[in-house]
Parts: C-alpha cells; sequence; structure tokens
C-alpha cells in the first residue's frame, strides 16, 4: 500500500500534465501550427476508446471468462475495415454542414428535425451515465487497492457528501469545464484536448505493457510458463477455452456490439468525425488504431492468469490484478504507474465523453426549448455566445453528478464490464437511423423516430430495469416472474426466448425491434421535401462537392436580418467575416448591398449550426427570412436543375481543355507555317540579290559604255569581258535555281542508265583537270580494280562530282594543294570521297553548308566565285537516288566530302527496275555520319 | 457506397474477418491443443486479428483512394 | 576643290563600274571592299559621300551606318545606301538608321550621279 498523499499527489500531478499538454496543443493551434494535423495523433486519440475498463475490466473478465475480453477489441478492428468508407462519408459530411454531434448527424439527415436530435440526446445521456459512473469506479476500486492495505475490502461511503469519489467527479468536472469550454468554437473542435488524449493512450499503453512484461518476465518465466502452470491447475483450465460449451452467439453478439460502439459512443464520434483535422489521415489510422488494440491487450490474458496463480481464485478482486500484483511484489513505482495509466484512461473518457453530451445537450435539449421563450427566442437581441457556454458548462456537471448519482446507488453490485455493456447496447440504437440515413435516400423521420423509440423503450426494459434490480433498488420480482406475473414479458426472457446470455437478448430484440420499425415506417408514408432535399446530400456527399451542390431553399430575407442573427450566435467577428466573403463572391462592394440567394442562406445556416446545432439553425433561419414552402417537385426541380448544372459545367470543362489543345495545336502550326514563311522570304530575297548583283555590274557597265562612245579601247574591252562574265554568272545562277526548284518539286527529268562510276569520275577528273592545273594543285583518283556499275543520271552525277571538285579547287591552297578522291564498295552500296587540303569547313557549319544560299564566310575576305547553289543541289540529286552526302567531321586536314549511294538506287524514285549488284569487294567502312 | 476497387477490397476483407472470427471457422481451432507452450485457441485469436491489422495496412496505405 | 566620294562594295565588279563612273564625274574616289575597311577608310580621311552596299560579309552596310552616325563629326557625311534588296522594310531599316538616300540595284547610273549631286549641293 502507499499513503495518500503519495497517491493523490502523482494523481494531481498528472492531471496537471495533461492540461500542459492541451495548452500546448491550443497554443499551437492558435498559431497555426497545428500539433494534431497528423494521422499518428488522430489514430492515437482514437484510443481513447480503451477506458478504465481496459485497465481493470478486461483483466478481471479474463480472469472469470478467459478470451472472452477480446471481442470488444475485435469488433472495432473490423470495424475499422470499413472506416475507410464509412466513416470517411461521414467526415465529408459532417464537414460540409458543420455536424458537431451524433445528434445533430441523425436530426438534420432526417429534416433537421429538432424532435429526433432530442431524443437522440436524451438516449444518449440515459445510456451513458452507467458509463461514466464505471470509470468513477474503476478510479475508486484501484484508489482503494492503492492505499488500503492488500486485501482490506474498501467500504462505499454511505452518505454521498462523505464520498471522496463525488469530490473526484466535481474535481474531473471542473477539469473537464477547463479543458473543452474556454470559447465556443463553431468548428467544435478542441484541439488542445484531442492532444491530451493522445498523450494519455500513450501513457495507458506503456503502463499496462510495462505491468505486463513485469508480470509475464518478473514474475513468471514467460508466457509459455504461466500457461503450463495454468493448465495443470484444474480449476483454471477452463479458462482457455472449451470447445463444447463456447456460445458462440455471445461472441458474435459482443463482437457487432463493439463494432458498432467504436462510431456511436459519443466521445468516439467527437474524436473520430468532429475532431477530425484531415480526412486523410484517416487512412492511416484505420490501421494503427487496431494495432494499438492488439497491443494492448497482448498481456491482458497472462496479467489475469498470473494473478490467478499467484493469489488464488476467490481472495482478490480479479479486476485490480494490474495494480495489485505489483503492489504485493514490492513494485510500488510499477503499481503507481499502473494506477496512473487507469487514471488516465479513466480521465480520458470522461472528458471526452461529457464534452461531447454537454454540446449535445445544449445544442439539441436546451436550445430549441430556450429559442420557443420570448426572452432568448427569435426576436431577442444580445449576444447568445456567453449564455451557450454557461449552458454547456452546467451540462458537464449535470452529467458528471448523473454518473456519480448512478455509481452510488447502482454501481456496487454489478461488475464493471456489464456496465460498460449496457452503455454500447444503448448506442447501438442509433445504427438503424445513422447508417440507414446515410446509405439510404429513402429513410423517413418516422421511421428513424419509432426505430429509435422502440429500440430505447425495449433497451430500458431487458438491460437497464433489470440492472438497477439487481444492485437492490427495484424489486427483483418482476425479473424473476414477469411484471405483474406475466411469464412471457420477462425482461430478460422476453416472449419466451431463453438461451441467450441477457446481452444477446436485448440486443437481439431491440435491434431487431429498431430496424424494423425503421424500415417499415420509411416505407409506409415516403420522405417529405425536406428529408428528401436532406436525404440527398447525405447519400450523395461523395459526389457533390461545393460549387455543384444544390441548395435546397427558396425565398427572400434581408441582408441586415440574417448578418443580426448570425452575430448573436457565432460573434461579430465571424459573421462580419462571413459576409464579406459572400459580398466577394457576389461581386458587391460593401455587405449592406448583399442581395441574399440561397447560397447565403445556406451558409448562414451552417455556421449556425456550428453554435446551436443543424435543427435550432434551422429554426432560426426559418424566423427571419420569408421562405416558400417546398414541395417534393420544387425539390427535384432543384435536383434537376444542379444535376443539369453539373453536367453542363464537366460538359464546359472538356470543351474549354479540348479548346485549349486545339489553341495550342493551331499555334504550334502557326508557328512553322511562320518560320517556313521566313525560309521562302530568305530565299527568295536570296535570290533577288543574287540575280541582281550580277545585273547590276551589266547594267553600269553597259551604261557607262554607252554613254562615252570614246572610251579607249583596253577599256572597252575590260568592261565587256566583264558584261560577259557577268552574264555567264546570272545564267548559270537562273539554271540552277531553276534545276533546284524542279528537283524539289519532282518535275525534273532523270534520264536513267547503266553507269560505270569509275568511269564518270575519271571523267569528271579530266573535265577538271585545267582548272586544278592553273591552281597548282594535284588531283588523285582512287579507284577499285572492277567496274562499279549503278542505276543512275549520268549527267546528275557528274554534276555533283564537279560541284564538289569545284568546291575543292576553290578552296585548295595556293601552293601544294591536293585533292584525293577515293571510290569504295560494300555489301550496302558505294562510297565516293573528294578530300581536299584546304581550309576545311568549320563544325558549326557542317550542316549550314548543304543549305541554299550559305556561302562561306571566308575572312579573308576572298568571296568564293560561286552561287551558293551548288551543294544544296547535289545533296537534291544524291538524295534522290537514296544516298547520303555529308561532310566528314573526322578530318582535319582539311575539307572531306563523302556521298553514297546504295546498290539499288532506283528504290527511291520509284521506279521498279531493280538492279542486280555487281560483286562488292567491301573494304569500306560503314559512313559515320 | 464508394464503388472503386480499394473500398471493395476493404469490403471482402470485413466480411472475411468476419468469419474467420466467428462460428464456424473459429470452432476449428482446438483450445486443447498448444503451440510454442501457449494455447493454440488464444494464439490463434491474436494471429489472426494480426493479419487481419497487416492486411487493412497494406490495402490502406497502397490504395490510391 | 573635288569632292570626296567613298565607294564600299564587296562585288569587285561593281567596285569597278562606280569607280570608273564616278571619277568620270570629277569626283575624288576611293574604295573599300567590306565594312571594317569602309569604316577605317570613313574615320580617318571623312569623305563627303559614301556609296554603301548593304549585304557584305562582316560588319553589313547598316552596321557601319549605325557606326558611323554615332560619332558627332561624321554627321555631315552623306550615306547612300545601295542594295540587291528592295523589301520595304530594310528601305525603313536604313532610312532610320540615319541613311539619306537608299538605292536599289541594278540602278541607273544617270539617276545614281543626279542624286548624288544633289545630296551634296543640300549638304553644302
Amino acid at each position: 500500500m502507499l499513503s495518500v498523499p503519495l497517491v493523490v499527489g502523482a494523481s494531481f500531478a498528472y492531471l496537471l500534465l495533461l492540461f500542459g499538454v492541451a495548452s500546448y496543443g491550443n497554443w499551437r493551434s492558435a498559431q497555426g501550427r497545428s500539433v494534431i494535423d497528423n494521422a499518428w495523433v488522430y489514430a492515437l486519440s482514437m484510443a481513447v476508446y480503451c477506458t478504465a475498463w481496459t485497465y481493470f475490466g478486461s483483466v478481471g473478465r479474463a480472469a472469470s471468462a478467459g478470451i472472452w475480453f477480446l471481442p470488444i477489441y475485435l469488433g472495432p478492428t473490423l470495424a475499422m475495415v470499413l472506416a475507410w468508407v464509412v466513416v470517411r462519408k461521414m467526415l465529408r459530411i459532417a464537414r460540409s454542414y458543420r455536424i458537431t454531434s451524433i445528434a445533430d448527424f441523425i436530426g438534420s439527415r432526417y429534416g433537421k428535425s429538432p424532435a429526433l436530435a432530442g431524443l437522440v440526446t436524451l438516449i444518449t445521456v440515459v445510456g451513458i451515465v452507467p458509463y461514466i459512473a464505471l470509470q468513477l469506479k474503476a478510479v475508486s476500486v484501484g484508489y482503494a487497492v492503492m492505499t488500503l492495505p492488500a486485501g482490506a475490502q474498501a467500504t462505499q461511503a454511505q452518505d454521498w457528501w462523505n464520498d471522496s469519489t463525488l469530490y473526484f467527479a466535481l474535481a474531473l468536472a471542473a477539469f473537464t469545464v477547463v479543458f473543452g469550454t474556454r470559447r465556443l468554437d463553431v468548428s467544435e473542435r478542441h484541439e488542445g484536448m484531442v492532444a491530451a488524449i493522445a498523450f494519455e493512450s500513450v501513457v495507458k499503453l506503456l503502463a499496462f505493457l510495462a505491468v505486463g512484461i513485469f508480470v509475464t518476465y518478473g514474475l513468471f518465466d514467460g508466457m509459455a510458463d504461466i500457461f503450463a502452470r495454468v493448465r495443470a491447475a484444474p480449476e483454471l483450465a477452463p479458462l482457455l477455452g472449451d470447445a463444447a460449451t463456447f456460445d458462440y452467439g455471445q461472441w458474435f453478439s459482443l463482437t457487432l456490439l463493439a463494432m458498432l460502439s467504436v462510431v456511436l459512443l459519443p466521445r468516439q464520434f467527437q474524436i473520430m468525425v468532429v475532431e477530425n483535422v484531415n480526412e486523410r489521415h484517416l487512412r492511416r489510422a484505420a490501421w494503427v488504431f487496431p494495432a494499438y488494440l492488439l497491443l494492448i491487450n497482448i498481456f491482458v490474458l497472462p496479467v489475469a492468469l498470473g494473478g490467478l496463480l499467484l493469489f488464488g481464485s476467490g481472495t482478490m478482486d480479479p479486476e485490480a490484478f494490474v495494480l495489485s500484483l505489483p503492489l504485493a511484489s514490492g513494485q510500488h513505482a510499477l503499481a503507481l504507474l499502473a494506477f496512473i495509466g487507469g487514471l488516465s484512461a479513466a480521465t480520458g473518457m470522461v472528458i471526452v465523453e461529457s464534452i461531447a453530451v454537454s454540446s449535445m445537450v445544449c445544442n439539441d435539449l436546451v436550445m430549441p426549448l430556450l429559442l420557443r421563450t420570448r426572452r432568448f427566442g427569435i426576436r431577442a437581441q444580445g449576444d447568445l455566445t456567453r449564455l451557450l457556454l454557461r449552458i454547456r458548462r452546467a451540462a458537464i456537471f449535470f452529467v458528471m453528478l448523473l454518473g456519480y448519482g448512478y455509481f452510488h446507488w447502482a454501481g456496487e453490485a454489478y461488475a464493471l464490464v456489464s456496465i460498460g455493456l449496457i452503455s454500447f447496447a444503448a448506442v447501438a440504437q442509433f445504427a438503424p437511423a445513422l447508417f440507414g440515413g446515410m446509405y439510404w435516400r429513402g429513410g423517413t423521420r418516422v421511421g428513424a423516430m419509432a426505430g429509435l423509440l422502440i429500440g430505447f423503450a425495449l433497451w430500458t426494459y431487458t438491460l437497464m430495469l433489470p440492472s438497477i434490480a439487481k444492485s437492490g433498488w427495484l424489486p427483483t420480482a418482476f425479473l424473476d416472474d414477469g411484471p405483474w406475473g406475466i411469464q412471457w414479458l420477462k425482461p430478460e426472457q422476453l416472449f419466451g426466448l431463453s438461451g441467450m446470455d441477457n446481452l444477446t437478448h436485448a440486443l437481439f430484440w431491440s435491434l431487431s425491434a429498431n430496424l424494423t420499425a425503421y424500415v417499415v415506417l420509411s416505407l409506409w408514408r415516403g420522405p417529405t421535401p425536406a428529408e428528401t432535399s436532406q436525404a440527398l446530400l447525405f447519400v450523395e456527399a461523395f459526389q457533390r462537392n461545393r460549387s455543384t451542390e444544390p441548395v435546397f431553399w427558396r425565398g427572400r430575407a434581408k441582408v441586415q436580418d440574417l448578418l443580426a442573427l448570425t452575430t448573436r450566435f457565432v460573434g461579430s467577428v465571424r459573421a462580419r467575416h462571413l459576409f464579406e466573403e459572400q459580398a466577394r463572391r457576389l461581386g458587391v462592394p460593401t455587405v449592406a448591398q448583399i442581395e441574399p440567394d440561397a447560397q447565403l442562406v445556406r451558409q448562414v445556416e451552417i455556421a449556425l449550426a456550428g453554435a446551436i446545432g443543424s435543427a435550432s439553425a434551422r429554426v432560426m433561419v426559418a424566423s427571419v427570412a420569408d421562405e416558400d414552402a417546398l414541395a417534393l417537385e420544387d425539390v427535384l426541380q432543384i435536383l434537376d436543375e444542379a444535376t443539369r448544372l453539373r453536367a453542363h459545367s464537366i460538359e464546359l470543362e472538356e470543351k474549354s481543355a479540348s479548346l485549349e489543345r486545339a489553341t495550342s495545336e493551331l499555334r504550334a502550326a502557326n508557328a512553322q507555317l511562320q518560320s517556313l514563311d521566313r525560309l521562302k522570304d530568305d530565299f527568295m530575297s536570296s535570290v533577288t540579290h543574287e540575280l541582281r548583283t550580277p545585273l547590276t555590274s551589266i547594267r553600269s557597265m553597259a551604261e557607262l559604255m554607252a554613254d562615252e562612245p570614246d572610251m579607249p579601247l583596253a577599256q572597252r574591252q575590260q568592261f565587256i569581258q566583264i558584261i560577259v562574265t557577268e552574264t555567264e554568272r546570272l545564267s548559270r545562277l537562273v539554271n540552277q535555281v531553276l534545276d533546284l526548284a524542279k528537283i524539289e518539286s519532282g518535275h525534273a527529268q532523270w534520264h536513267n542508265t547503266d553507269i560505270d562510276l569509275g568511269q564518270l569520275l575519271a571523267q569528271a577528273v579530266q573535265t577538271t583537270e585545267e582548272m586544278f592545273r592553273d591552281r597548282g594543285a594535284q588531283v588523285q583518283l582512287a579507284l577499285p580494280p572492277q567496274p562499279v556499275v549503278l542505276r543512275a543520271d549520268p549527267d546528275r552525277l557528274t554534276q555533283v562530282v564537279l560541284n564538289l571538285l569545284s568546291n575543292a579547287a576553290k578552296f585548295v591552297p595556293a601552293t601544294g594543294g591536293k585533292v584525293d578522291i577515293t571510290l569504295r564498295t560494300s555489301d550496302a552500296g558505294v562510297q565516293v570521297t573528294i578530300q581536299d587540303n584546304g581550309p576545311g569547313v568549320p563544325a558549326a557549319q557542317h550542316g549550314m553548308i548543304f543549305e541554299k544560299f550559305h556561302q562561306n564566310q571566308d575572312s579573308g575576305g576572298y568571296r568564293p566565285q560561286g552561287t551558293g547553289l551548288g551543294l544544296p543541289i547535289s545533296r537534291q540529286i544524291v538524295e534522290h537516288f537514296g544516298g547520303r552526302i555529308w561532310i566528314d567531321p573526322a578530318y582535319g586536314g582539311g575539307a572531306r566530302f563523302v556521298f553514297d549511294l546504295p546498290w539499288n538506287t532506283m528504290a527511291d524514285t520509284g521506279a521498279t527496275d531493280v538492279h542486280t549488284p555487281a560483286p562488292a569487294t567491301g573494304h569500306a567502312l560503314p559512313p559515320t555520319p | 457506397m464508394h464503388r472503386t476497387r480499394g473500398s471493395q477490397r476493404l469490403l471482402a476483407l470485413f466480411f472475411a474477418g468476419m468469419m474467420v472470427l466467428n462460428y464456424p471457422l473459429l470452432a476449428l481451432w482446438d483450445p486443447q491443443a498448444s503451440l510454442f507452450g501457449l494455447p493454440l485457441f488464444p494464439l490463434a485469436l491474436f494471429g489472426l486479428w494480426a493479419i487481419l491489422i497487416a492486411t487493412m495496412a497494406w490495402l490502406l496505405e497502397h490504395s490510391g483512394d | 576643290m573635288a569632292q570626296k566620294i567613298l565607294i564600299v562594295d564587296d562585288e569587285p565588279n561593281i567596285l569597278i563600274s562606280l569607280e570608273y563612273l564616278m571619277q568620270r564625274e570629277g569626283f575624288d574616289v576611293r574604295v573599300a571592299r567590306d565594312g571594317l575597311q569602309a569604316i577605317e577608310a570613313i574615320e580617318s580621311d571623312p569623305p563627303d559621300l559614301v556609296l554603301l552596299d548593304v549585304m557584305m560579309p562582316g560588319k553589313t552596310g547598316l552596321e557601319v551606318c549605325q557606326h558611323v552616325r554615332a560619332i558627332e563629326r561624321l554627321r555631315h557625311v552623306v550615306i547612300v545606301m545601295l542594295t540587291a534588296k528592295g523589301r520595304e522594310t530594310d528601305v525603313a531599316k536604313g532610312l532610320a538608321l540615319g541613311a539619306n538616300a537608299y538605292v536599289t540595284k541594278p540602278f541607273s547610273t544617270r539617276d545614281l550621279v543626279a542624286q548624288v549631286r544633289t545630296l551634296l549641293q543640300a549638304q553644302a
């Protein structure tokens, strides 16, 4: 045992630490750097599902029934498998419509019904009270174990004002108030609280694992040891499972119950849906949370069995093994840690649960009633935010006191685990209305209402009342014999259905009646227009986004009224902000000039819903606006418009995308055309320039001679010579331009015969002999021994060779010039090389020289007498016969021009003449371009 | 419901889990047997549980949903 | 005193004809075969008028014109551009750069002489 001050002090210190974490979380959130914007924090906060029950109840259950503690955790795991689909839809809906609680969700779905929301709230309050009591009980039991000598029984204080648990409850309520109701956040988010919950989840896990490890490996020799000893002890062996008597029905119903509760419990809904920061976090949290559950449960069975082995059954309360085992072994620090862990679990649950329930109570029970009174009602003025906060705080205390009350009067007789399951069964009643509402458009308010009422009634009768009776506050006669002796109305064997445990029995009756009533009544009379519109928005939440969402509202409203209304509930700052945004959307300069449309009204309603719940928000907005009642046709018409709008906008998007594509294609084509145009322009201007230059000389010379009849003969001779030369140049140019044009346009005439290429080359060399001799250059021709026969136009090929030779002659150095001509054959075709030892062509111009009118920009000032068309024409000719012509970049000793021709030169020209290749000697290398 | 492949896989996993962790498949594990000195039934339960979580994790982390 | 004319063209035969022409008309004629030579010649001994071909390797006639016009003391030099290109844009470019006149080839010798005399008289 530990001293009271130590235990109390440690507890208090821990709570302060939690508070510090929460404050840090709030501070970071205010700065915009949220700590909880993280999938791991989100997952850990979901672990608020593990309450003091995990610490004490599970162990107790394991000690008495073996693995029967597991379904409570298997259920959530299975539920989370579907979470990414189902819970995500809930997140989407909640975010779109500012849903702040499960009551709000259900009420909003069925036509924003205040009555339905109120009913859900009532059921929640009644259902959750036992659960809160359970936490208080766990803490008080734990406290007793820690501070009293081992084995001593804690005596329950008879007077409530003496009961330390009461003060603990009050302290916890105060703590919660500070945690969660500092200010009214219209999104109902409590970032600090979530941070603290995530933190305490870690503490919970670590403490439990610590105790587990200690018991398994400290007190025993590992798990195998424990189980071996259990098998040896005959009274304990059945705990490990007995196939014959395994109640599969109960197993299934427990699993199902836990599956539903992990979403429907107020604290779970609050954490999972309302406090969610980012939908995407759900993806990771959906498996991290079950992993957490697995981890925290690993040592439950060992601890329980270990406790039974050590203490024997019947002496120590098994539910407190997690504390008593370390205590008995003198591990006081570990025991304190475990107690802190259990305390942590309990406080976490209570805080979140009471915050969630208090907001429900405020928005869905109190507010609707208040708004009906004259004082706070429609025509009242004044800021209601402070009032709302006060109502919430009162609700927290109220719920806590109710919990204490249940604990005091009814908690003694019942084991913890059973109390918890009663609460589970209560919230399970929401399942048909909630999930049906999300996936079935046909669910109506009447159906949901009927289902909830009948389910709740049966729950009360089959579970709640028996539990109170078993605690001694009601005569048990009606349990054993049925009310007024009517046997088949026995609460735990209704209509004679026996053979089930009481939980399965209750669950069966309440859920089936609930579901049946829901379906039957929904089908009996279809949904009203308001319900239809809400149904559409909920069921199709994934398909809709803000812009294409239909707004089911028709009417008129004044902007001042709306602004005043919003200010009352949301505060002036937020109201202003909202309206200014709307003014921007409508394109109006000031708020006062806004003409409220359906969108604005909807935004106002959503903003209000965050503060007072959807149902009350609806009521308030309806009170200031002049609304047209929507009939079903109106709803369908609006929906139709919205659908058409959406289709239209999709179409528009597609059109604009294709338009963009067309435009860019057009632009590309235009650019290409322009460059071609420019090329043509350049060509034209080059041609005109080349034509006009010789013409200028000719004309000038002729005019000069004409003006001066008595010009000296020598001078006259010179001028005439120039005229002749320039005329030749001109006609050469004209011929070449026409030639090129003909070849390019395909109108050239080709006279193809079989030619011996070697002979052709030799002839060309002969023709240019004089030219080279004048330049003092040596020409060498290397030919293969056998004839090289091709089919081509000999004149054209000669043209090419002459062009290359004259180029070589132009650039060969003045002394020691050498020109080498080589002919090679290979399997592919023939190759002719003409190289000189002149200055060569710079690498940058290797491609350009084959362009029209490109002239080598010789820096020596020497301008070659050429037309600039020789090489382009040569290229056209060579390519016409399927060959290639290029300048060898690797040759540095001058310019080396190479052209090759395939054996089958006629292939490119389209003629069917096929030439059998001459035997190839093939000592040429394939060309390197 | 979101009719994508990812969500269909999750639905399938859900039903598989329900079947594996309930009657009748659960009855297949003999409570008297043991593996590594640990009783088979609890071990199987935890094992299946772990496999379920791992499969879920793999499906979720790899879905493009 | 005879007026000085500088003839700039990369075409040797055109140079010959222009040189002969201008000499016959009594001008003091110098020649340059490319842009750089032209700039050198103009700067060292400014002529009264320059017959400037546009299409030349290295520095084009337009560049020469721009260069000369940038020099204050050479503002009085008359520049006549000669070119085989006749596009309007080139004309505009030349005039914008400060050429006094623009003559397309082939030209009439008589017209060219008349224009030269007019320009020189205007300058005087």
